[in-house]
């Protein structure tokens, strides 16, 4: 670990959002939504879109940056980046690739953003539709293993065996994700409760996984505006700082074939480590937690992997009540998530840690300061992102 | 069984092509003639799979092909329910299994496990290789397939 951080020095001053829809119910193209999402970030801010100079994204996001600047009349873009790999975990890691150009002095004024209308574009949750098959998925595709969710059961299956954590756990998840939707309007799936029985009584996507363990596919986008410190108090919201931000895999996390050495793994033990230490913080500091939902297993072993219990807890701490804001020990995915507000790959779960650091969550926990974002799990990379109010910095 | 001209999934599956860089040409090649090929470092002796052009320990290009004993035990499984592709539509539930070869270094590879797809699965259970050829198909494949291994 090293004394070179940026905490505190970067500010994140606006957020937007578009509206969000159902897989292909998008009325506008996925690149006027990118475009609405930025512009209402900087309504939110008070700030003139012209002030942008740089632009960070994740998951080769389709809508690039020289073109966006040029529809926006942009008089100067200085950083236009990508994060490599991992889809929907790289959503922290482009708030941190972000945050390194302004606290650099590489740029002013960065936004993060991702924009998806899988009506326009293709689905995730589909197999490839080719007849022949090259590379490393000529080994798992020929015997039906194509989609995520059967790209990452086996690795919650093992989980189960390995630490004994029970499939409880996952249910309790979507069970908090689905309540937390009733109470945000925007959610695509607020008006739609799901019971215990609901659950229960849900088919089989593939074993561990039930339908609600599931995230959705969506279309919409978000996109967030990040200043340097000393700039945080010129706009209109309260800003959440970045207090730690790391991205990255363990060792050969990515070997091809599932031949990682460790399997049942979120892949977060090497990564949270590093925004704890720039954080100067721990898993006991956290008082509001959004957690990457691709699928519910994904979401119980980062619990554990950052530390917010232990293996051996896991099957006391991860239950219902426990995840429910206000009064549960560790709320988590306040606004409902990828699987119940909308899977806009993620990059809600960041507006709506920062919600919970303005006050201004649909389930507010009382007096939040520090804020903790994962995304990704089980991806190749991961990344964590944890937000604090002006009090921790 | 060894060897089957059965296919444990629907036909209009992707079919598998060695890699046009010619990787992984040898496994293929031996999975046609019912051998179970993987990669070994010459420097070190490591076992390596999937197939890759280094080797991760000692970073020797120097790799060779070898023929395994096509034996293995469950490492994990998954059952799957939803079709998400159109030859599927009949064809679940199928088993996915994940297999390592501890004679080799506990390389994992990916297959199905033939049999009733309902029947429970242990972890750790032993498991042998089958070599489900696609003779018909154009150019012909080989996957390879797994069943328990009967006491």
């Amino acid at each position: 670990m090293t004394d070179r951080s940026m905490r505190g020095q970067v500010a994140i001053v606006g957020i937007g959002e578009t509206t969000y829809y159902k897989r292909g119910q998008s009325p506008d193209a996925e690149f006027k939504l990118g475009l609405g999402a930025i512009l209402k970030a900087c309504d939110d801010a008070g700030m003139d879109p012209r002030e942008i100079d740089g632009f960070a994204s994740y998951s080769n996001d389709r809508n690039d940056p020289p073109r966006l600047a040029a529809a926006l009349g942009i008089p100067e873009l200085r950083f236009s980046n990508m994060q490599w790999g991992g889809g929907g975990g790289g959503g922290s890691g482009a708030v941190g690739n972000a945050a390194s150009a302004v606290a650099s002095g590489y740029a002013d004024c960065v936004v993060v953003f991702r924009a998806l209308a899988q009506g326009q574009f293709g689905r995730f949750g589909q197999g490839p539709q080719v007849s022949r098959i090259q590379g490393r998925t000529a080994f798992t595709a020929p015997y039906g293993l194509m989609s995520p969710a059967q790209n990452f059961a086996m690795r919650v299956n093992r989980l189960f065996h390995d630490h004994h954590v029970a499939p409880e756990t996952l249910k309790a998840v979507s069970l908090a994700a689905y309540h937390h939707a009733q109470q945000n309007p925007r959610a695509v799936m607020h008006g739609r409760p799901l019971s215990p029985e609901d659950y229960d009584n849900s088919r089989w996507i593939v074993e561990p996984f039930r339908l609600f363990d599931c995230c959705q596919e969506n279309d919409g986008a978000a996109a967030l505006i990040l200043v340097p410190a000393e700039r945080a108090k010129d706009f209109k919201q309260d800003p959440a700082y970045i207090l730690g931000v790391a991205t990255g895999v363990p060792e050969r996390a990515a070997a091809t074939v599932h031949n990682a050495p460790d399997y049942a793994t979120s892949n977060f033990k090497t990564v949270a480590p590093h925004m704890w230490s720039m954080a100067k913080m721990g898993p006991e500091d956290v008082q509001v937690a959004q957690i990457y939902e691709n699928f519910t297993g994904g979401v119980v072993m980062s619990i554990i992997e950052h530390g917010l219990c232990s293996y051996e807890e896991a099957n006391e701490f991860i239950s219902y009540e426990n995840l429910v804001a206000p009064g549960g020990t560790m709320p988590l995915l306040t606004s409902g998530g990828n699987l119940a507000e909308c899977y806009m790959h993620g990059l809600e779960l960041q507006i709506e840690a920062i919600r919970q650091i303005r006050g201004q969550s649909p389930n507010q926990v009382p007096d939040v300061d520090v804020s903790l974002v994962a995304s990704g799990p089980m991806v190749e990379p991961v990344s964590d992102l944890l937000l604090g109010s002006e009090a921790t910095v | 069984m060894t060897s089957t001209q059965e296919a444990y999934l629907p036909s209009g599956m992707p079919a598998p092509a060695p890699a046009v860089d010619g990787l992984d040409a040898p496994y293929w090649e031996g999975a046609d003639n019912d051998t179970l090929m993987i990669q070994q470092c010459n420097a070190c002796g490591r076992h390596l799979w999937g197939p890759e052009w280094v080797c991760h320990e000692c970073h020797s290009f120097d790799l060779n092909w070898i023929e395994v004993e096509p034996r293995g035990r469950i490492y994990s499984w998954e059952r799957v329910w939803h079709p998400v592709h159109p030859a599927l539509k009949d064809g679940c539930p199928y088993m996915v299994v994940l297999v390592e070869l501890p004679h080799a270094g506990n390389v994992r590879m990916v297959g199905n496990l033939l049999g009733n797809a309902t029947d429970p699965l242990d972890m750790g259970a032993e498991v042998e290789a089958v070599f489900e050829h696609h003779r018909d198909a154009d150019p012909p494949y080989t996957l390879v397939q797994w069943q328990r291994v009967e006491d």
